[in-house]
């Protein structure tokens, strides 16, 4: 479970302080599917990194009780001096993980072969997003949170992709923030619309839609 | 206002040693690479400066108006500086580069700038064992007359590298100002710091004002546990580990508000 229990987040800007998080309660429960819809500049990605604890809200509280994924990126920013397999050994440093265990699946997975063993400067951009994927996939946890499903690599990779974090991870939690409800549509059963800073919430999905478009 | 932990302290503390310990791994790879004779110049940077200090002096035959041995002198002194400049150095504006880091939860700036201390502050001593030991084959240096007093003195050192650096890193990220201001300091601090100087060699009036500085007590220290009773020392163990813990509690405080600004990638 995380619970999100009055929280707020502002930022010091040129012009003083603007407020992006106004009062947000949110649960999200064992294997829950949640689904945020909201516009550019909305406070999506700063309500995901509240939710990962990334970020620390200006008040409020923030509690955890399982694992939570870090903000799941499809790009990732990656040292270019450091190869596929040293970004694996430090983020299954930092999480405790197995490193052996994660070479295979990610070398399986991301289908670098002999670049896994390669300076990240020299990927592509396809190659940098599977190392990204297969890496966030590496390690389990309770919940996944994910900015935007950006579509990684070919329709074949797509639905591998699709296949290891929407199937294979059926019974873990999920919070999708998305600008586009076809993407919330397909993954999410419970829906929220985050507008000017405030979050509601919608029976369903089209009822979201509705509020998000009249609000835009 | 706070995000509520659930974790234990132990646990915390087992986390954090686990992420610094990655940290330094990363660390080590980004900075000195596979090439070459890679982590070597973790030490090897510091030697060649170390050598090019002592062969200056030795040429010019400076006489610093005493007959200290002016090897052993130049070696002391240089990697006491080593230890704090080096350290602060590598924390100013440490964070940008390590944004996309921070989006992972257990990364905190604090590990960010401890690993890069904990790697500054290890290749210092080295570099100092390394030198130290390899002049005294050579025969141009005497043995340490008193080693557990080096020991002790390194560790203050280490320490006041620890504390200064943290409020460095977190200074340089919470003001673009401060940052400006930091690098003529250094240039101010290097003669100040009581490597190119012993304190006894001072006016009497003077000595007192140097004193004020933290550092000048670690390097007296150090020349004190190396050349032994033969030469006059002055320093205070507490003032140095008073002003280590003050400058300390400062660094925390600093870092903890330069974490709360940091927007990760």
């Amino acid at each position: 479970m995380i619970t999100l229990n009055n929280v707020g987040k502002s930022y010091d800007t040129r012009r003083g302080s603007r407020s992006v998080l106004c009062d947000i309660n949110l649960k999200v429960g064992k294997s829950q599917k949640i689904g945020i819809l909201g516009r550019n500049g909305a406070g999506k990605s700063t309500l995901v990194r509240i939710l990962g604890g990334t970020e620390r809200p200006t008040y409020g509280t923030v509690e955890r009780s399982m694992s939570v994924s870090w903000p799941l990126a499809f790009s990732g920013g990656f040292q270019g001096s450091l190869t596929g397999f040293d970004n694996l050994r430090f983020i299954c440093r930092v999480y405790g993980a197995d490193i052996d265990t994660a070479t295979r699946f990610v070398e399986d997975f991301s289908e670098l072969g002999a670049y896994f063993r390669e300076p990240v400067k020299t990927y592509s951009a396809g190659m940098r997003a599977r190392l990204a994927f297969a890496l966030s996939m590496a390690i389990e946890f309770d919940c996944y949170l994910i900015d935007e499903v950006l579509l990684v690599g070919d329709t074949r990779f797509h639905e591998k992709c699709h296949n290891e974090l929407f199937e294979k991870r059926k019974d873990r939690a999920l919070v999708l923030v998305s600008h586009m409800a076809e993407q919330i549509r397909a993954h999410c059963e419970t829906f929220f619309v985050l507008h000017a800073g405030r979050i509601e919430q919608f029976d369903d999905v089209d009822e979201a839609y509705e509020y998000y478009e009249k609000n835009g | 206002m706070e995000a509520r932990h659930s974790t234990s302290l132990t646990r915390s503390l087992a986390i954090q040693s686990r992420v610094i310990g990655a940290l330094l791994m990363r660390e080590i790879i980004t900075r000195y690479g596979r090439h070459n004779i890679g982590f070597m110049w973790l030490f090897a940077e510091p030697m060649l400066f170390t050598l090019a200090i002592v062969g200056l002096w030795t040429a010019s035959r400076a006489t610093h108006g005493s007959n200290i041995p002016i090897v052993a002198f130049a070696v002391t002194g240089y990697s006491s500086i080593l230890l704090w400049r080096n350290s602060a150095l590598r924390c100013t504006k440490a964070i940008v580069p390590n944004l996309s880091l921070l989006v992972h939860r257990n990364i905190t700036v604090l590990d960010v700038f401890v690993a890069r201390i904990l790697l500054e502050v290890a290749g210092g001593i080295m570099s100092f064992i390394i030198l130290s030991t390899a002049f005294i084959a050579l025969g141009w240096m005497a043995m340490p007359v008193d080693v557990f007093k080096i020991v002790q003195a390194l560790l203050l050192l280490s320490w006041f590298a620890l504390s200064l650096s943290l409020i460095i890193g977190a200074i340089t990220e919470l003001s673009e100002v401060l940052d400006r201001f930091w690098h003529p300091t250094v240039y101010i601090l290097f003669p100040l710091s009581g490597a190119v100087f012993m304190v006894d060699w001072l006016p009497k009036d003077l000595q007192s004002y140097v004193l004020w500085l933290p550092m000048v007590h670690g390097v007296e220290m150090l020349r004190s546990g190396y050349f032994g009773p033969g030469v006059v020392t002055h320093y205070s163990v507490s003032y140095q580990m008073l002003m280590n813990f003050v400058l300390l509690l400062i660094g925390l405080f600093l870092v903890d508000k330069a974490g709360r600004q940091v927007i990760p990638e």
